[in-house]
């Protein structure tokens, strides 16, 4: 029982950082814009929200967690938000193509995390290990009262606030998606721009927000590396390829928010399986760890064979909207 | 009446462009990225920007050295944007170079370990080459067969047998790893350099030298002379006509796509074999994905890539060189790249399009 | 201007470069009325209506709606005027189902109150007798139903003036019928109605006035009670015009491609070709009329082997003997057996050239294979070009300039250049003149009579009757997918083909 525990506890661990990833994607490509700069702004925004709690821990006399949460929270989500619009302005305005440009995202934001991680405290004047202790801390500060019900109090409710915001959002993208107006243009949108300028829709405007917000909601996701996960510190390339893994899990999910939160509880799984089975050599480990991308991979294959169209990617999805020439 | 203000510029495609007017825009981007690098690198380390892009041209090419170690890094680049530009002219998006390099890679690795000291050199190597393209080959079609009868997604497929590859080297590695528990295979056959490519007319990367640009002109001549390129480009433009043509297209999709597989194959094998000598999870090292920024930035030009790719290697290196002569850190390469790469990328729209701001001015935005 | 027109235009002129699409057109629809503009293709019918609907902006003339002169400068001008067009290619999301499409992109309370719409929906489908689901997805409908679609989305919007752009081109008999119930409806509740069409039954059984247009004159209005199928022909053919082409008499014709009973269905499953039948001949011009998606196009491309048939055969007959059946090869199966058939697609730069590639390379589209070396000859093809550009009169800078750059008449030349190199004994041909002025026209004219002295069985596909009349020597007519005639190019009357056009004539032989 106890094993279950702690198994469930490392599947959401690795899952929830991966969701927000999946959540900001998904709410680009429903906008026609295919970033494959997400793993560039999950650095972008991991490494700006431990930056800007890094700063305010310096400078304050007695940093108070809940300020630092703040802090760090804004500034990963506005620098994350900022590789989306580098991206909008390229592939909307510019017309640049956007999968090369997403790759250039990724160099540059991977680059700019392990950069300044690696670089901070020299930048900041040596004052020797980053640590942010006290946000960390608030970070992982999880429900009080209900983490001490027992078993379930700790496979539930013991991790900090992000967690419970992440699923949070996944509902709160879906019922935007299906129940609001705007929702119903932003799809119309990433299916046919055409319709949607037809009808009278701000088809660039809603491109725009949707990459720049699906861009700082990935940061998050590299925020919850940074704080909750490795519980404040930083180690270059330190989440590794889990943004990839993001954009399979948009995939996977279908291009659904709420298929999503299952599929990073999936991904999580898989991804740890390994250590749960018992008898595997480190390298017969390793292979396990492939298994995401090979269930990825069978449910482009089936959704491609089966051809049933809300289960396709946004029609639209990778190219330029170009307003008929009149 | 129903007259709008009018907008605050126009744009309209351009019927054509002077090839020298394209260059300079292009130029005038590059000059306009490194400015706002050296503000990024006043703002961050209050040094002179001068100074710092002295030690870029110092570190990239400022020793005999380093020029060939730029050399090296130029070629493997090439080579693989050479290799995946047949496909991406088809409109193939074949974003598995990645992947594709590291199971040419291991496949060249796994012959060096078994064969390397036992095999002649006249054999060994030949084999090496022929292995690691015929792996990567089957590698790319597995994605390519799907695309070609089911209309699968080839961009996130290709994506995805990435990092399943990254797993198959990483399963190889523990495997073969030497000394046991160090999580990597060391460098193969130190001793006996068994499998190195050797030095060709005394030149360390000589061998290296030959094969890739034998390969990038090849590809020119393949692409612009040959029937199959000639197919190429047909499909690539509009399947309707390939199919007016008597082009069979999932046979073009299934035999460029393999070439182009083969080629980053080699590539894998000429990382290994004639450079690093070792297979690691980095042996790719994001350059499948650097190149198809080369590849798309030369037009598929495969002149054009060795340009290219020399530049953002000599970026790179001048970078990393930087990075520790101010003790920064070496992945400020990446971020100067990545700040190029947005101005190359973005400048493209200027050569495209002609802008025409409010008032009647005409402007290319030069 | 007139109060009671809800819309009236005044010698509306509209011209594309050298070509005049509406010359001083003049029209006007009366509140609670149904308008038919007849007329054939290219007679200027969408044009127009593409200026009251704000996709093109006229170059003279007036536009009053509801009696205030305005200007209609974009698609949104002319939605707050209160019309509405209804495109052949329909605008709608296809994973989104019918209500979704319906309210896109409409302002209101941003939480969407599903039963609300719908129960909006439904009380306008009942008042017009519409049968639609709203919770219906898009990419589930018919053709018919997607219609439906588009008008409730105008009506929803509150549309008086709606436009019709050939609507039963798509629709089964019955589902026409269910459409022309709904007009009636709608026109009882005061809305206007324009229907493009080139159906004269529909005109007769629907509208209450008729306007003709014919290439881009506005001929006259009359009512719908005063005109019969014969004066409405007469008014959309017109009289016979004289081209002075040429037309040289066929030399020991032989049969050259013998079509048995051919049939296609498309993959929506459609019969678009029914049981065709017909010889072609040597050095005779095979004309073929009818209005357009009458089945020329699959007639075409089935002998091409470029779509399947699923019956019928057509046999090619060689000057050196030895016959082959076509329906059963694929293009490339066509071009390997060595068949000497040539096609002249109808969607030059879609089809039948690459419009990025320069004019050595279009020229060796159907025959870079030639030859065991793995490098393409691409002296020849060069040659060719050069040999073309001087022969046909291209005006190009060069061979080495990307075809899209040039002009629709040049593009064709280097089409019908290419086709005709290849000294064919078949040569197909669909449209060859569409969109060219009569000068380039004619350079294709005097081609095809070359290849007919050659010895050539050339079949054209056309829309203009006046051509095919003095270019053909016999002329298969066309009508919903079968042939419903034909006849003799030198002796058969203009009426007598608009009759069989339009299926109102008995089948002849």
């Amino acid at each position: 029982m106890g094993l279950l525990v702690i198994f469930i506890q490392k599947v959401i661990g690795q899952g929830i950082g991966i969701l927000y990833g999946a959540l900001g994607e998904i709410l680009t490509e429903k906008s026609g814009n295919l970033n494959l700069g997400i793993p560039g702004m999950m650095y972008m925004g991991g490494i700006a929200g431990l930056i800007g709690a890094f700063l305010y821990e310096n400078s304050a006399s007695a940093p108070n967690g809940l300020v630092g949460m703040l802090i760090s929270f804004l500034c990963a989500f506005l620098c994350a938000a900022f590789g989306g619009l580098i991206y909008s302005i390229l592939t909307i305005t510019l017309k640049a193509n956007q999968n090369v440009t997403g790759l250039a995202l990724t160099t540059f934001g991977v680059g700019f995390g392990n950069f300044f991680g690696g670089s901070l405290s020299k930048l900041a004047g040596g004052v020797g290990q980053i640590s942010v202790a006290v946000t960390g801390q608030a970070f992982k500060t999880p429900i009080p009262g209900l983490s001490k019900l027992g078993l379930l109090g700790q496979a539930l409710f013991s991790y900090g606030f992000m967690t419970y915001l992440g699923i949070a959002l996944a509902i709160a993208l879906a019922l935007f998606l299906n129940k609001t107006r705007k929702g119903l243009n932003l799809r119309a949108v990433g299916e046919s721009p055409a319709t949607a300028d037809a009808a009278g829709i701000h088809v660039t405007a809603y491109k725009y927000l949707a990459t720049c917000i699906g861009g700082g909601l990935s940061g998050l996701g590299g925020l919850y590396f940074v704080m909750e996960y490795s519980g404040g510190t930083w180690t270059n390339n330190g989440f590794g390829d889990r943004g990839w893994l993001a954009i399979a899990l948009v995939i996977f999910a279908l291009w659904k928010p709420v298929g999503a939160i299952w599929g990073s509880l999936l991904f999580g799984g898989l991804y740890i399986l390994y250590l749960y089975i018992p008898g595997l050599s480190r390298g017969s480990q390793e292979i396990f760890k492939a298994l995401p991308y090979v269930v990825t991979i069978i449910v482009l294959i089936i959704s491609s064979l089966r051809k049933k169209r809300e289960h396709q990617p946004p029609e639209s999805l990778g190219q330029a909207y170009f307003r008929e020439e009149r | 009446m129903m007259k709008g203000k009018e907008p605050l510029f126009q744009t309209a495609k351009r019927e054509s462009i002077e090839p020298w007017k394209a260059w300079m825009i292009r130029l005038i981007a590059v000059f306009l990225s490194l400015v706002v690098c050296s503000g990024i690198i006043i703002a961050l380390t209050g040094l002179n920007p001068i100074e710092v892009y002295k030690g870029i041209i110092e570190g990239a090419v400022g020793t005999k050295r380093r020029v060939w170690m730029t050399i090296r890094d130029t070629l493997v680049l090439l080579c693989i944007a050479v290799g995946i530009t047949p496909a991406f002219k088809m409109r193939f998006w074949n974003i598995g170079a990645e992947g594709q390099i590291l199971i040419g890679g291991v496949t060249s690795a796994a012959m060096m370990i078994y064969f390397g000291n036992t095999l002649p050199p006249l054999i060994l190597f030949p084999l090496m080459l022929l292995g690691s393209a015929i792996a990567a080959m089957i590698w790319a079609c597995i994605p390519a067969f799907f695309k070609a009868y089911w209309d699968t997604n080839e961009t996130l497929f290709t994506l995805m047998m990435n990092y399943v590859a990254m797993q198959v080297i990483t399963f190889c590695i523990i495997f073969w790893e030497n000394p046991k528990g160090s999580n990597s295979v060391g460098t193969i056959n130190s001793a006996t350099k068994g499998g190195w490519l050797p030095k060709l007319f005394g030149l360390e990367y000589g061998w290296n030298l030959v094969i890739v640009l034998g390969l990038t002109i090849a590809m020119y001549f393949y692409l612009k002379h040959s029937k199959q390129g000639y197919e190429i480009s047909v499909v690539g433009e509009s399947g309707n006509t390939a199919r007016y043509a008597g082009i069979n297209v999932k046979k073009v999709i299934m035999r460029t796509v393999a070439l182009s597989g083969a080629l980053c194959g080699i590539a894998g094998f000429i990382i290994v074999s004639g450079a690093s000598h070792t297979i690691s999870t980095s042996t790719a090292g994001g350059r499948g994905f650097t190149a198809i920024i080369v590849s798309w930035l030369s037009k598929f030009n495969t002149f054009a890539m060795i340009l290219v790719s020399f530049f953002l290697v000599f970026m790179q290196k001048g970078a990393g060189q930087i990075a520790s002569q101010f003790n920064l850190n070496e992945n400020a390469s990446d971020v100067i790249t990545g700040i190029i790469l947005f101005f190359i990328l973005g400048c493209e729209f200027f050569i495209d399009y002609e802008v025409r701001f409010r008032g009647g001015k005409r402007s290319s935005a030069e | 201007m007139n109060e009671n027109y809800a819309i009236e235009l005044k010698n509306i002129t509209k011209r594309f470069g050298k070509v005049t699409a509406n010359d001083k057109v003049c029209l006007s629809v009366k509140r609670g009325e149904i308008l038919s503009i007849l007329g054939e293709n290219g007679s200027g019918k969408t044009t127009l209506m593409n200026m009251i609907s704000g996709i093109y902006y006229p170059d003279e003339g007036q536009i009053a709606v509801n009696g205030k002169e305005v200007s209609i400068r974009s698609p949104k001008d002319s939605f707050d005027l209160g019309i509405g067009m209804i495109h052949q290619h329909f605008k709608l999301v296809e994973v989104f189902t019918a209500a979704e499409n319906i309210i896109l992109g409409l302002p209101g309370q941003e939480l969407l109150d599903r039963k609300a719409v719908t129960k909006k929906i439904n009380s306008l489908t009942a008042k017009y007798g519409f049968d639609l689901d709203p919770d219906q997805k898009i990419y589930t409908m018919s053709v018919s139903q997607k219609q439906t679609v588009e008008i409730v989305k105008l009506l929803y919007r509150g549309v008086d003036l709606l436009i019709l752009d050939e609507p039963t081109a798509v629709l089964t008999p019955q589902e026409a019928d269910r459409l022309f119930a709904v007009l009636r409806n709608m026109r009882k509740a005061g809305h206007s109605i324009i229907i493009i069409t080139h159906k004269l039954n529909e005109v007769l059984t629907l509208s209450d006035r008729v306007s003709v247009l014919r290439k881009g004159q506005y001929i006259g209005t009359i009512d719908t009670k005063e005109a019969t199928e014969e004066s409405l022909t007469e008014m959309m053919v017109g009289k016979k015009v004289s081209l002075n082409i040429e037309r040289p008499d066929p030399v020991s014709p032989k049969k050259r491609l013998e079509v048995q009973g051919l049939t296609c269905i498309s993959k929506e499953g459609v019969t678009a070709l029914e049981n065709a039948s017909f010889v072609a001949n040597s050095g005779e011009i095979l004309g073929i009329a009818g209005v357009a998606g009458s089945g020329q196009r699959e007639l075409l491309e089935a002998i091409a082997g470029l779509i399947p048939s699923a019956r019928g055969s057509a046999l090619y007959y060689p000057p050196e003997g030895g016959e082959k059946e076509l329906t059963i090869m694929s293009a490339a199966d066509i071009a390997k057996a060595g068949v000497r058939l040539s096609f002249v697609p109808e969607d030059r730069l879609g089809m039948g050239l690459v419009g990025t590639m320069d004019l050595t390379d279009n020229v060796m589209l159907r025959s870079y294979k030639k030859g065991r070396s793995f490098f393409a000859d691409r002296r020849s093809p060069k040659a060719l070009a050069e040999k073309l550009i001087h022969e046909l009169g291209i005006a190009t800078p060069g061979t080495s300039i990307p075809v899209r750059k040039l002009s629709g008449g040049n593009v064709q030349k280097v089409l019908v250049g290419r086709e005709i190199a290849s000294a064919p004994a078949v040569l197909l041909v669909a449209y060859p003149v569409r969109g060219l002025d009569i000068h380039s026209s004619h350079t294709i004219y005097n081609l095809l009579n070359k290849q007919k002295k050659n010895g050539t069985a050339v079949i054209c596909v056309g829309e203009d009757l006046d051509v095919l009349m003095e270019l053909c020597d016999s002329i298969i007519v066309m009508c919903g997918g079968t042939i419903s005639g034909i006849v003799d190019g030198r002796t058969a009357t203009k009426e007598e083909i608009g009759k069989l056009m339009m299926k109102t004539g008995g089948i002849q032989e």
